[in-house]
């Protein structure tokens, strides 16, 4: 056991179980209660970039989806700065309207999720490291799910900002690399970009310990 | 200088729960099993979403009231309060804190809970609230009762409340339960023993706390919350490029 040089040790995780709707998306259980709910549209009218749709479906270890899970997005405006007092770029307006965050439930019978968003811009790196390439950050709980799980959705049409990205390549496999890739395509006039997670199997998703 | 946005301690996974937990037979399928990649915290990680007061209802935290229709909810009158620090001990304002947690009978208003215990016409079941400047939560509800899953044939959730905190970072964002002291079903809860560390577990009991009970009205219990702590970096700022 490693013993901590905090004053504090952080609180344990526990899973979400299977009734996460009720406090983080109560329409999704069944009822109406807030005045004010969060959601998975992130757009106001005014909002600046390309308007797009993340949706996917999370698997788990048999390949079935995962119906029961709850998914959050946090990114950037399409200048490329995160609605934050952390983020002091220069030269990148903040957009005040814009939190940059979202939330959903993956759907109770096919398990597909979305959200609707923008196309987030570039964010420098660490210092010393190259500008990473335009990503959305998501973090994922449900049943089963001891302690939420997060991971970087990329744009695979982003190929030379994605090449040189600084954490696409400190990931050791190539292969695994693709894991973190939405895939775009047109539908019905509107830009989608097609982002599955598999939680464990051949083709499991990079997760990060952030 | 002193940078109060520096980058978050690694996460210590000795006091949580690792990913496959056999004992939790959920967490078999839904559990990665190659080693997360540990990433250095970037702009991406030391941000994240912030909340406003004024975008909850003034009965958000009162779930006593906020799903009333014809009368309060059945069950024990129960303040949940605590105060949310970080691992530097220094307490976290301006914080969103949601919770959710079945009815006086065990069962959720949820449209997947079967459990036959009653609904309650007058229980909705979840809250939300902002912390103040001392980092400082309270909730009035009634404790919940423990219900069945189907974990082994005859496993039973201890009372819980499940929590939500959002930090100053995405990187600090937690989901636990909280559980009230004195409980025998937390020794045989599967949910909890996927805590490897009894002393984290222990963590996790709220404390029944008389003083801030309301005396002829409702118990009280304590709940603390302590998320990541931040480096304050000296003198370089090595996490921003320019
Ligand atoms: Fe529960």
């Amino acid at each position: 056991m490693k013993h901590s040089i905090n004053p504090l040790e952080e609180t344990p995780s526990q899973t979400a179980g299977p009734y996460v709707h009720i406090g983080l998306i109560p329409q999704q259980a069944g009822f109406e209660i807030f005045k004010n709910n969060f959601s998975n549209n992130l757009l106001a009218a005014d909002t600046k970039g390309e308007r797009i749709t993340i949706e996917g479906f999370v698997f788990d270890g048999t390949g079935a989806p995962v119906r029961d899970l709850m998914l959050e997005i946090w990114q950037a405006n399409a200048a490329g700065r995160y609605n934050h007092p952390a983020d002091r770029q220069h030269g990148k307006a903040l957009e005040p309207g814009f939190r940059g965050w979202g939330r959903t439930g993956t759907d109770f019978s096919s398990g597909l999720y979305t959200f609707e968003t923008i196309k987030p811009g570039s964010v420098n790196g660490r210092s010393g490291t190259k500008p990473m390439a335009p990503h959305v950050s998501l973090w994922m709980v449900s049943r089963g799910i001891n302690i939420g799980l997060s991971t970087r959705m990329y744009f695979d049409d982003e190929t030379d900002a994605n090449a040189a990205d600084p954490v696409l390549n400190l990931i050791e496999h190539p292969a695994r690399r693709k894991t973190l890739l939405g895939h775009r395509s047109t539908r019905d006039g509107k830009i989608v970009y097609r982002f599955d997670i598999h939680l464990q199997g051949a083709h499991e998703t990079v997760f990060f310990d952030v | 200088m002193v940078d109060e946005f520096g980058e978050f301690y690694q996460r210590n996974r000795d006091v949580q729960p690792p990913a496959f937990t056999p004992g939790y037979k959920t967490s078999a399928l839904r559990s990665p099993r190659i080693p997360l990649w540990s990433l250095q915290n970037s702009l991406s990680e030391v941000t994240g979403p912030m909340f406003r007061p004024d975008e909850l209802g003034p009965l958000d935290h009162d779930l006593i009231k906020n799903y009333a229709h014809d009368g309060d909810p059945v069950g024990e009158r129960t303040i949940i309060h605590g105060q949310v620090l970080d691992e530097n001990a220094r307490p976290q304002a301006g914080v969103l804190v949601e919770i959710w947690q079945a009815n006086a009978g065990g069962r959720y208003r949820h449209v997947n809970d079967r459990y036959f215990a009653p609904i309650d016409p007058n229980f909705g079941g979840c809250g939300r609230t902002i912390t103040d400047a001392e980092g400082r939560y309270a909730f009035r509800t009634v404790k919940p009762g423990a219900y069945p899953f189907r974990n082994h044939i005859n496993s039973w959730r201890p009372a819980h409340v499940h929590v939500s905190i959002f930090g100053s970072g995405f990187a600090q964002r937690l989901i636990t339960q909280m559980y009230f002291e004195g409980d025998p079903l937390i020794r045989h809860d599967s949910i909890a023993q996927t805590i490897p560390d009894p002393a984290a577990i222990e963590r996790l009991v709220a404390k029944l706390d008389l003083n801030a009970s309301i005396p002829l009205d409702s118990l009280a219990y304590r709940f603390d919350i302590v998320l990541r702590g931040r480096r304050s970096t000296l003198f370089e700022n090595k996490l921003q490029g320019n």
